[in-house]
C-alpha cells in the first residue's frame, strides 16, 4: 500500500477516456461501479466540453457480485451500441471490475456487434494515466492501421500523441499543422484528438509520423515503424531551439530544404531574450517539475532560451525516467523521481528557488513559499485552459512560453517597487496580487510589526541552537530587496550556525553576504 | 399554531407513481462525503483504503490542493497488496503509523473502505479495532464504507455517522429529555440553530457529528433526535437501536421547512407555544421577507432535478411551496419513504418521482420537457448548456450553507443564479 495524500496522475482508464474523448466515432463501456462517473466531470468541468466523454459505466453494485456482473455487461454493451451506433467499441474495466475479472473484451465479442471490439487491459493497481492513454492508443492503431496500396507520398505525415485534458494539446495541433503546411507537407491524420477508427485505418497512407507527446504516442509511433516503416520525429517542438531541431529533423524525413522555415518574423522570444530589459532574468534559480516532456522541454528553455539556472527538474513520468535523468545529467543534477508532492516541496523548499516551473500542485506549493510559478504540464486545472490562444509547441509556442514564465517574475519586480516605496507618504497600501499570505510581503514584515512574521519565529525560540536576529540586523535585511532577502536570511543564518555566532549582528549579516556570496 | 404549515398524516400523493430505474448512475460514491466531513470533525483523519481511482476521484471533487496537507488521504492498493505477497493488515498498520506519526493532533482515524477493498473483502473494522487498541488512548481508529457498490454520494455520511453511534456515551434513563440533531451542517447553520434552541428554551442541544473527536454527544432513551439532512437512514436506525427516538419533521429548508422542523422539535421536547412563538417570529419574518425578494425570479418556471445527494424531495417541495416552481421531474437516488413521508405529503400532486438512475434515458425525458432550470452533477451540466438548457449544479447545493432561516434565500438565490445569468448573457 501506498499511502497518498494527492496524485499526479489518475487510473489507466482515465488515459483511456483521454483517447476514447479525443476521439469520433469511438465509444468506451467501461466496467465500473458506481462513482467511476467522477471522471465525466474531468472533461466537463475543467476542460470545459460541450459534449459527455462517449463513455457507458457499467455500474455494478454489491448486490450484482454474487449474481451476474458480467450479463451487466454485457446488456450495457449492446445498448450503448444501439443508441450511439459507433464505428467501434472501445471495452475495458476499472480496478474493481478489474478484480471480479469478467474479461469484457471476450463478453462484448461474444455479442457479435455490427462493429469491431477492442479490448483494453490496463492493470490499475500496477500502471496510470499516461501509460493507459498510451495503451488504449497502440491497441486502437494495431487494430485498425493498415498497409497502405500505393507508397504514400514522402510530403505526408501524421500527428501523434493530442489527447483530451493534455496541457495546450488543442493549440499545439493548430500550431505544428500551420508549420508543416508552410513546410509544404500534407497531414494525412492527426489521431486521437479528431480523427475516427475509419481514420485510423488510413494512418498508413503517410510516410511519416510526427510524434507531439511521447508518453502517449510513443508505443503506437513504434507499431507504425515496425510494421508499416513508418519513420517518427524524436524532437518534440517545445521551445525554440527545439522547433529548430523539429524542423530540421522533420525538412530530412521529407526530403526538404529546411533554411526557409528557420527564420520565421514571428519568432519573437528569441530577441526578448536577448533584449537588455531580461538581463534581470540571469541566473535566476528555476526548479522543474512535470510530465517527462513538457521537464525536459523547459530545462532546455530554461537554461538556453532564458539564461535561467535550473537547480532542480524532476517528473512524475515512471515510463520516462531514463531520458529525464539523462537530461538532469546534462544540468549536473539528479532528477527527482516522485508522485509525492511533498517531496517536490521540500526540494523546492531546500533549494532557493526563484521560479518554479511545473504543475498546477507547483502552483500552490509556490503559493505556500511565496515563489513565483508557471504552468508547463498536467494535470490540468481550469486554468490551464486559457480560452485564447496560447500553444506550448513552435515559435508562438516559445513566445506564449516567453510570456508566461516571465509574467511572475515581473510581478515580482513590481512587488519591489510597491515595498521600496512604502514608506513614501504618496505610497497608500496597495492590494498585493500575491496576496499577503505570501512570503515576500511577509518577509518585510518584520521591521514593522514582528509578531506578524512567521519567518522571526527564531525569535521566539531562543532555546534552540538556531541563531538569533538582533533587532538591527533585523531591520538591515528589511532593506533588501525582498527577491534575494530570504536568500540573504538563510545563507546568514547558515553562516553563523557554521561560525557559531548565536546573536545576527548587522556585522554578521555583512560578513555573511561577504563569506557565502550570492 | 398560526401560521405553521398543515402537516397531514402522510396520504401518499406522488408516492405511488415513484419511477424506479436501474442503470448508468451518473452520481458520485459515498467516499466523497469526505470532502464536507474532514471539515466538519476538525480533528479526524480520513483514510480511505483503495485504488488510484478513489484518490483522484477524492481530489477531483475536492480540489484539495488548497490544503499545506489535507485530512484525507487514500492508502494505494498495489499489485502485491492483491496478490497476497504482502499481509493487507501488515501494510495498512504500516501506512496507518507513517500518519499518525506525521500527524500528531489527529484524534480520530476513520479507515473508509471503497470498491476495491469490499472486492476483496479486507475486514476494516477488524483492523479498526486492532489499530484502535495499539493506539489507545491518543487516537480513536474507526470504519466505514464509502464504497459506490454500497454507498451513493450523501449515503458516506450516513455511513460514517453510523460508525460514530456505538462510541457515543449512554445517556442514563433517568437523564431528563435532550435533543440531538443528526446530520453534518455548515457550523454558521449550527450555531444559528443553537441561539434558536436556545431562545426556545432548550439549552442543552447536542449535533452529530460535534466538531472535535473529543465531544461525542450522549443518547439514550430520553434521547428525542432530528435529522438535519434526509439521507441518514442507518444512522438514525443505529439511534433508535441506542434508545432514541425520531421527531418526524419535514427538512429545514425555506422559511416554512425551517419553521416546520424547529417546531417538530419543540413540540417534542416540549417546548411551550408562546416561547417557540417568541424565539422565531423574528427570523421567520426576515425570512419570508428575503424570499418575497426573490420569489419574482423563480415563480412559474419548470425545474427537472437529476438524483444527486438525496435533498432533491425537501428542495423540490421548497422550490415549489414557497417559491411557485412548477416541478417536472424530482430524481433521488434512494427514496427513504418513512423519513420523507412529512416531505412528501407536502409535495404538489402530479410530480413524477423518480428513483435510481438510467441516465441516457432521464436525459431523454429531460430533453422531452426542456425545462426552464435542470439540476444536476458536474458531468451533465456543461453537455446540457450547450444544448440550450440552464443548469444548477446540484454539488453547491451540498456545499453552500442553505439550511435555516437566514439561508433561505441564499438557498433561492443558488437556483435564480442560473436563471438571470441566462438573461444577461448576449453571447
Amino acid at each position: 500500500m501506498q499511502l497518498t495524500l494527492w496524485t499526479y496522475e489518475g487510473p489507466p482508464h482515465i488515459g483511456a477516456m483521454r483517447v476514447a474523448t479525443a476521439m469520433d466515432g469511438l465509444h468506451y463501456v467501461l466496467h465500473a461501479p458506481q462513482g467511476d462517473t467522477y471522471a465525466d466531470l474531468l472533461f466537463t468541468m475543467i476542460e470545459r466540453r460541450q459534449k459527455r466523454p462517449p463513455v457507458t459505466y457499467t455500474t455494478f453494485q454489491a448486490r450484482d457480485l454474487g449474481g451476474d456482473t458480467a450479463d451487466l455487461f454485457k446488456q450495457s454493451a449492446r445498448d450503448a451500441y444501439d443508441r450511439f451506433k459507433p464505428q467501434a467499441l472501445l471495452v475495458g474495466a476499472s480496478c474493481t471490475a478489474e478484480l471480479i475479472q469478467d474479461d469484457p473484451g471476450g463478453l462484448a465479442r461474444a455479442l457479435n456487434l455490427p462493429c469491431p471490439v477492442v479490448a483494453v487491459e490496463l492493470p490499475a493497481y500496477q500502471k496510470k494515466e499516461n501509460w493507459g492513454a498510451a495503451e488504449t492508443f497502440y491497441r486502437l492503431v494495431r487494430e485498425f492501421a493498415r498497409r497502405p496500396e500505393t507508397t504514400p507520398a514522402s510530403i505526408s505525415c501524421n500527428i501523434l500523441g493530442p489527447t483530451a485534458l493534455g496541457f495546450r494539446h488543442r493549440d499545439d495541433v493548430r500550431e505544428i499543422t500551420s508549420l508543416l503546411h508552410r513546410m509544404g507537407i500534407s497531414i494525412n491524420v492527426t489521431a486521437p484528438m479528431g480523427s475516427s477508427p475509419t481514420d485510423l485505418m488510413r494512418l498508413g497512407d503517410a510516410a511519416f509520423n510526427v510524434v507531439l507527446y511521447p508518453e502517449i504516442a510513443g508505443p503506437a509511433a513504434q507499431f507504425l515503424e515496425k510494421h508499416l516503416g513508418q519513420k517518427a520525429t524524436k524532437t518534440v517542438p517545445i521551445g525554440f531551439g527545439a522547433t529548430c531541431d523539429f524542423i530540421r529533423e522533420v525538412a530530412a524525413l521529407a526530403g526538404i530544404d529546411p533554411t526557409p522555415f528557420l527564420e520565421d518574423e514571428t519568432a519573437h522570444s528569441p530577441w526578448y531574450a536577448r533584449s537588455v530589459d531580461s538581463t534581470y532574468l540571469t541566473g535566476k534559480r528555476v526548479y522543474v517539475f512535470g510530465d517527462a516532456t513538457h521537464v525536459i522541454a523547459a530545462a532546455r528553455i530554461a537554461r538556453d532560451e532564458m539564461g535561467f539556472t535550473v537547480v532542480g527538474m524532476g517528473t512524475y513520468s515512471r515510463e520516462q525516467v531514463r531520458e529525464v535523468r539523462a537530461a538532469a545529467q546534462a544540468y549536473g543534477l539528479e532528477a527527482l523521481i516522485t508522485d509525492d508532492y511533498l517531496d517536490v516541496e521540500e526540494a523546492v523548499a531546500a533549494l532557493s528557488v526563484e521560479l518554479v516551473l511545473g504543475t498546477q500542485m507547483e502552483r500552490h506549493i509556490s503559493k505556500r513559499l511565496g515563489v513565483p510559478c508557471a504552468m508547463i504540464s498536467a494535470p490540468m486545472h481550469v486554468q490551464d485552459f486559457p480560452a485564447r490562444y496560447a500553444p506550448q509547441m513552435g515559435f508562438e509556442g516559445a513566445n506564449v512560453i516567453f510570456d508566461s514564465w516571465v509574467h511572475p517574475l515581473m510581478m515580482g519586480l513590481e512587488e519591489h517597487l510597491l515595498q521600496m516605496f512604502r514608506e513614501d507618504s504618496e505610497f497608500s497600501e496597495a492590494p498585493s496580487h500575491l496576496g499577503h499570505a505570501a512570503a515576500p510581503i511577509r518577509a518585510a514584515e518584520p521591521v514593522l510589526d514582528v509578531q506578524a512574521s512567521a519567518d522571526v519565529a527564531v525569535l521566539d525560540a531562543p532555546a534552540s541552537n538556531e541563531p538569533v536576529w538582533t533587532a538591527e540586523a533585523e531591520k538591515e535585511l528589511g532593506k533588501i530587496p525582498f527577491f534575494v532577502r530570504g536568500k540573504a536570511r538563510r545563507n546568514t543564518e547558515k553562516y553563523a550556525r557554521d561560525a557559531g555566532i548565536a546573536r545576527i549582528s548587522i556585522e554578521t549579516l555583512y560578513e555573511a553576504k561577504a563569506k557565502v556570496g550570492r | 399554531m398560526d401560521g405553521l404549515p398543515a402537516i397531514a398524516p402522510a396520504p401518499s400523493t406522488g408516492c405511488d407513481s415513484v419511477l424506479v430505474e436501474r442503470g448508468q448512475r451518473e452520481v458520485f460514491c459515498g467516499l466523497t462525503g469526505i470532502v464536507w466531513l474532514h471539515r466538519k470533525i476538525q480533528d479526524a483523519f480520513f483514510l480511505v483504503v483503495g485504488s488510484r481511482t478513489c484518490a483522484h476521484l477524492i481530489q477531483s471533487a475536492a480540489g484539495v490542493m488548497i490544503f499545506a496537507e489535507p485530512r484525507f488521504a487514500t492508502a494505494i492498493m498495489e499489485e502485491k497488496d492483491l496478490a497476497g505477497l504482502v499481509d493487507a493488515n501488515d501494510e495498512l498498520d504500516r501506512v496507518v503509523l507513517r500518519l499518525l506519526g506525521r500527524r500528531p493532533e489527529i484524534k480520530l482515524l476513520f479507515l473508509v473502505g471503497s470498491c476495491p477493498s469490499e472486492v476483496i473483502k479486507l475486514d476494516l473494522s477488524r483492523a479498526a479495532q486492532r489499530l484502535s487498541r495499539q493506539m489507545a488512548p491518543n487516537v480513536r481508529v474507526l470504519s466505514y464504507s464509502g464504497s459506490g457498490i454500497e454507498t451513493t454520494f450523501t449515503q458516506g455520511e450516513d455511513a460514517c455517522l453510523a460508525a460514530l453511534v456505538p462510541d457515543m456515551p449512554i445517556a442514563a434513563a433517568t437523564a431528563p429529555a435532550d435533543l440531538l440533531v443528526v446530520g453534518c451542517l455548515a457550523d454558521v447553520v449550527e450555531d444559528q440553530f443553537r441561539r434558536l434552541f436556545a431562545a426556545m428554551g432548550l439549552p442543552k442541544v447536542s449535533f452529530l457529528p460535534p466538531r472535535h473527536a473529543g465531544d461525542l454527544p450522549s443518547v439514550g432513551p430520553n434521547t428525542k433526535m432530528l435529522l438535519a439532512q434526509p439521507f441518514l437512514a442507518d444512522t438514525a436506525r443505529l439511534l433508535e437501536e441506542r434508545g432514541a427516538t425520531r421527531i418526524p419533521a419535514p427538512f429545514p429548508f425555506g422559511a416554512e421547512g425551517t419553521t416546520a422542523w424547529l417546531h417538530a422539535a419543540a413540540q417534542a421536547m416540549p417546548v411551550d407555544q408562546s416561547a417557540f412563538n417568541a424565539a422565531v417570529a423574528a427570523p421567520r419574518a426576515r425570512a419570508e421577507t428575503a424570499l418575497a425578494r426573490m420569489r419574482p425570479e423563480l415563480e412559474g418556471k419548470s425545474i427537472f432535478m437529476f438524483p444527486d445527494s438525496q435533498l432533491e424531495i425537501p428542495l423540490a417541495r421548497f422550490l415549489a411551496r414557497e417559491m411557485g416552481m412548477q416541478l417536472t421531474e424530482i430524481g433521488t437516488p434512494y427514496l427513504h419513504r418513512q423519513h420523507l413521508a412529512e416531505e412528501l405529503a407536502m409535495m404538489p400532486a402530479g410530480v413524477r418521482i423518480s428513483e435510481g438512475q438510467d441516465v441516457e434515458r432521464q436525459l431523454d425525458r429531460c430533453r422531452a420537457i426542456r425545462p426552464d432550470l435542470t439540476v444536476c452533477g458536474l458531468g451533465l451540466a456543461n453537455p446540457l448548456e450547450s444544448e440550450g438548457l440552464t443548469t444548477k449544479w446540484s454539488i453547491e447545493l451540498l456545499f453552500s450553507p442553505t439550511q435555516g432561516y437566514d439561508q433561505a434565500a441564499d438557498l433561492a438565490e443558488l437556483f435564480a443564479r442560473p436563471l438571470l445569468r441566462r438573461t444577461k448573457l448576449r453571447v
